[in-house]
């Protein structure tokens, strides 16, 4: 970056696709997000119309967007291996942003926008920059939890658009859990109807759905629902009979119920119906299955179950039971032609995975010691687990969260390689749409530089300033990020 | 039966709009009745319950009230509580139900004033068939009763309230100088109050990182010292019109000046005022708490204070006087002299103490009384009687201890050290708050009865119009509870989680961005971000 400051003039300023560029009128998914730009940059030019006039010297007129691949991927969903890198040169009067893919364009136009500060007398301003930039993790996620708190589609949407400003690229949906079931399932309704916390003003519609994973999308962020089995399940039982295990108390059956129940074949034939279903209501290549926290303790109360491990001869192992059980959930879901991501317990328990599958590192202590171990045995990682967000503290924890190093574990670069990315966890015992927002951000921004920005980027003095700032731009573009200390935005919060 | 035909006409209406027979059960599961937040004193409610139409409710003035229409703050309850009971009255595509209401023979409902009886002890409460009644002996009481009278889908059950509140002063401190609330964050927040019977606003308007509060005597104090001189800042318009937000909902404000040590943006534009700091025998450049040596520096506040006691009508100012740093007296050459001149040795704590005195001194000339926070006790004695101390630190053994010692010294006390909710934790840390008892401290009856109440403090360091209700509620219900209610009702937080549950949806439903204080949902969730 130099001191070379241009101006940027609302009236005169645009963003086009560059004459080289694969890309053109025909990719809404850009001139969507040209237009979404446009207004972060001027947040009051919106009413004025857009009125070409003569450029002045020294300004910056244009941005041009250049996709150099062939396949732009402008209809299509970003993945695991999507491309985002992006070259960006900001000069006068031209500036150029190049990347091989609409992702790439869609990072670097959020890069673009920050660096438009406003100058003297509130003219827009950016200075001459050369960036060449790409993440340093290709899985860099967000878990909400729509299961112990419903979250209105609004919140949803608000959250995903902050999510693109922080180049976060996934979308980790926690939609079902044992408090509630707010998926409304085309294959088996009742599900939300009896499972949801109300039928109709608690649930996710197909078309919500749908609409959730479009917005996503224009934002290149994917879309990984969480259908965690065979525990965390209360909420499933009430719509679907016979799925979970009848505990007993003594020789009968308590009125309570536990894990999914692992022996039926009706359990299985359920599954199959209902992940194909999920199959062709997401478009990610991933279904996060979950398989974490299993209580045993129901199934061994329960005789026919006792039995059935008898047959089996497991024993007393109780992990065996879930390792048969998560293998057929897995063969259903590979059936489906689906990757799947599962909980580190599944993994802990010695259940036999493929090794296509992906572990998600959660348990807070021993990480290190668990990355160790996961990728010794071969299978990609996501990290979550410095980064519960739920757990509130007084005081600056981003700092806690900023610092955590993914790959501070002992290992080979083999194995470091196969940590793809990590999350951003806001569990939902106490947050809902009241206070999800500003619990969310800026906090998990310091996440988001952690998967993002290479790994020495890691001076709090430095990330204090910008993080101040950049909360302040988030306060600004209407998102209620809460403060990192005593200070003022220049534009306050004024949705109260 | 009414109910039943009412009922019947309801599934009717329901089942051609909602074409469920599930919505309808939805509908009818009704919260407990005994939702009332805080606890009243004395309730009894029955389950005969009338329903109210709102075509045909009405509130009015008792014949025998003193209070008749034209009263302000009475008239003005009247308008916002309306639609707090009859939540979707206004909405358009529910009018037609209550069509249907009014159609049958409905009982007509009237919360009558009755403030005839200026001696009576208690307000009162009481709904029977036909009509309700509601008797205080000021406005003030009335407007609590009026918040009893929450009506849930427009039935009431047959319920006798009387009700006074435990504590006189139930005040929640908001800090506008670490962070800037714009004045929507601020009335909403008073609304919020009202709700829980909180009654006193206690306005921690400046402090070190910015002085928002615009004077007209001094306006350099907000143009230099506010984080910006027009965007954030609190004009005398602005002030006025949270003190008359705040009365008509029955709240003092009560405005703190914080000084001498917090004072770093009052430095900015009142150049001589703050201490200048030495290195060695040069100034360094850095200011310290208010000089005390300088008679400028009383002339200042004297004027200072003038203008506030004017603008702020309660009869009480809060003089702050905590956490005084004497680093920078001790480091300045003519301070060290006036200690020498008024013989105070190196007792830095007799210069804080007779900065303070002459302070308070200086509020009693202008008809006020003092509120100063504890440090003023601790470090000295000669503090008038009629000050009131603010207990704010310690852990729960030295809070106690505190309490005995103001109480035995015979000084009127405020409690807020245990109701610090700034202090963030996971979990539900309302129960800390709820199981505060205010009174638990060794002392006579006569020693108790200086304690005045209690007051939750939101300090600002981490706090700003993003984040702030979520953060104050329903948290700070739990210390409303605590600081109305009778605490031998109220003394079993299982007993109060439903109640606190049902009441945050409730909170909600009027607008105010209540957080959950567990799993689980409101009918009707917040729809903002």
């Amino acid at each position: 970056m130099s001191t070379v400051v241009f101006k940027l003039s609302g009236a005169s300023f645009q963003i086009v696709d560059a004459k080289e560029s694969s890309s053109g009128a025909s990719c809404s998914l850009l001139q969507n997000a040209y237009r979404r730009y446009f207004e972060y940059i001027f947040p009051s030019a919106r009413k004025q119309g857009h009125v070409k006039k003569k450029t002045p010297a020294s300004a910056v007129s244009e941005l041009q967007v250049w996709i150099t691949s062939a396949d732009t991927e402008c209809d299509g969903f970003p993945n695991v291996t999507s491309d985002e890198s992006y070259q960006l040169s900001v000069d006068s009067p031209v500036s150029v942003l190049k990347a091989s893919t609409v992702w790439g364009a869609l990072r670097g136009l959020e890069t673009f926008s920050q660096l438009v500060y406003e100058g003297e007398y509130g003219a827009k301003s950016i200075n001459r920059t050369e960036i060449s930039d790409f993440p340093r993790f290709a899985h860099r996620g967000v878990l909400l939890d729509t299961s112990r708190h419903f979250l209105p589609i609004k919140v949803i949407l608000a959250n995903l658009e902050a999510m693109a400003w922080n180049k976060f690229n996934v979308f980790h949906w926690h939609i079902v859990d044992d408090p509630s079931f707010p998926y409304l399932s085309r294959t088996f309704p009742q599900l939300s109807q009896q499972g949801a916390f109300h039928p109709y003003t608690h649930v996710y519609t197909p078309s919500d759905v749908k609409m959730i994973i479009e917005f996503a999308r224009l934002r290149g962020i994917r879309v990984v629902p969480e259908f965690d089995t065979p525990g965390h399940t209360q909420s499933w039982g009430k719509g679907q009979k016979d799925l979970l295990t009848p505990c007993y108390s003594g020789a009968s059956p308590s009125g309570s119920f536990g894990p999914v129940n692992p022996i039926l074949n009706t359990t299985y034939e359920f599954m199959s119906m209902f992940f194909k279903e999920v199959s062709t209501v997401f478009p990610d290549a991933y279904i996060h299955l979950g398989g974490d926290e299993v209580d045993f303790n129901c199934w061994k109360s329960n005789p026919d179950i006792q039995k059935f491990m008898e047959q089996q001869g497991f024993g007393t192992d109780y992990s065996k039971l879930e390792s048969l059980y998560i293998q057929r959930i897995l063969d259903i879901v590979s059936s489906t032609n689906k990757h799947y991501l599962i909980w580190q317990e599944v993994f802990d328990n010695g259940v036999k995975l493929k090794q296509d599958t992906v572990v998600n590192v959660w348990i807070g202590n021993k990480v290190e010691e668990e990355l160790q171990k996961v990728t010794e045995a071969g299978f990609t990682t996501i990290l979550s687990a410095p980064w519960y967000l739920d757990y509130i503290s007084y005081g600056q924890d981003w700092q806690k969260y900023y610092l955590a190093e993914p790959l501070g574990f002992k290992g080979t670069d083999a194995q470091k390689k196969l940590v793809v990315g990590g999350e951003a966890c806001l569990w939902g015992e106490y947050v809902d749409a009241t206070n999800l927002t500003p619990r969310l951000w800026p906090r998990a921004s310091a996440v988001a530089e952690r998967l993002w920005s290479d790994k020495d980027v890691r001076d709090l003095n430095d990330a204090y300033s910008r993080l101040a700032q950049h909360r302040c731009r988030m306060v600004q573009r209407g998102i209620p990020a809460e403060p990192l200390f005593s200070g003022y935005c220049a534009y306050e919060y004024k949705g109260v | 039966h009414i109910n039943s035909i009412v009922f019947l006409l309801l599934f009717i209406m329901l089942s051609y709009y909602l074409c469920s027979f599930i919505v309808l059960i939805m509908f009818f599961s009704l919260p407990a009745v005994n939702a009332v937040w805080p606890m009243p004193q004395l309730i009894s409610s029955s389950t005969d319950r009338y329903p109210l139409s709102p075509r045909q409710f009405i509130f009015q003035y008792a014949s025998g009230s003193s209070a008749k229409s034209g009263c302000s703050v009475i008239d003005s309850a009247f308008k916002r509580y309306f639609p707090l009971i009859f939540v979707d009255y206004l909405k358009k595509t529910e009018k037609h139900m209550y069509r249907t209401f009014s159609m049958q023979p409905m009982l007509n409902v009237y919360a009558s004033i009755h403030l005839s009886f200026p001696f009576s002890v208690v307000d009162k409460l009481s709904v029977s068939s036909g009509q309700a009644s509601l008797r205080a002996k000021t406005v003030w009481g009335a407007l609590r009763g009026n918040k009893t009278i929450h009506i849930r889908h427009y039935f009431v059950n047959k319920t006798e309230i009387d009700d006074f509140p435990r504590f006189k002063f139930r005040g929640l401190l908001l800090d506008t100088s670490r962070h800037y609330l714009p004045l929507p964050a601020i009335l909403k927040t008073l609304d919020a109050m009202s709700y829980n019977k909180f009654n006193v606003f206690h306005w921690h308007i400046v402090d070190d990182p910015s002085f928002p509060y615009q004077s007209s005597t001094f306006p350099g104090l907000s143009s230099k010292g506010a984080f910006h001189p027009s965007t954030h800042v609190y004009s005398q318009t602005d002030v006025s019109r949270v003190i008359s937000h705040a009365r008509l909902r029955g709240i003092r404000v009560l405005p703190e000046f914080d000084s001498p040590g917090h004072t770093q943006s009052w430095g900015k534009g009142q150049p001589g005022l703050l201490t200048s700091c030495y290195k060695g025998s040069v100034p360094s450049g850095t200011f310290g708490p208010v000089n005390p040596a300088m008679s400028s520096s009383y002339q200042f506040i004297s004027r200072l204070f003038k203008e506030v006691a004017s603008v702020f009508p309660d009869p009480y100012i809060h003089l702050g006087g905590d956490e005084v740093d004497f680093t920078c007296w001790k480091s300045n050459p003519e301070v060290r002299g006036f200690m020498q001149k008024m013989g105070f040795g190196t007792d830095y704590t007799k210069l804080e103490s007779y900065y303070m005195e002459n302070i308070i001194n200086l509020t009693k000339t202008l008809n006020k009384t003092s509120i100063v926070w504890q440090d003023v006790f601790d470090n000295h004695e000669k503090i008038p009687e009629e000050t009131v101390l603010h207990i704010w630190k310690g852990s729960p053994a030295q809070i106690q201890q505190e309490l005995s010692d103001i109480t035995l010294a015979g000084y009127r006390v405020i409690l807020s050290a245990p109701w610090y909710i700034n202090h963030i934790a996971y979990g539900q840390d309302w129960t800390t708050y709820y199981n505060v008892q205010p009174l638990n401290f060794t002392g006579s009856e006569q020693q108790k009865s200086l304690v005045i109440g209690g007051e939750v403090c939101m300090w600002g360091e981490y706090v700003d119009a993003t984040n702030l209700s979520p953060r104050l509620w329903p948290r700070a219900s739990a210390a409303a509870e605590r600081l109305w209610s009778d605490e031998k009702t109220t003394s079993s937080v299982t007993d109060a989680f439903p109640r606190l549950t049902d009441f945050r949806c409730r909170l909600l439903r009027r607008g105010i961005q209540a957080e959950p204080l567990f799993v689980g949902h409101c009918r009707h969730e917040y729809e903002g971000i």
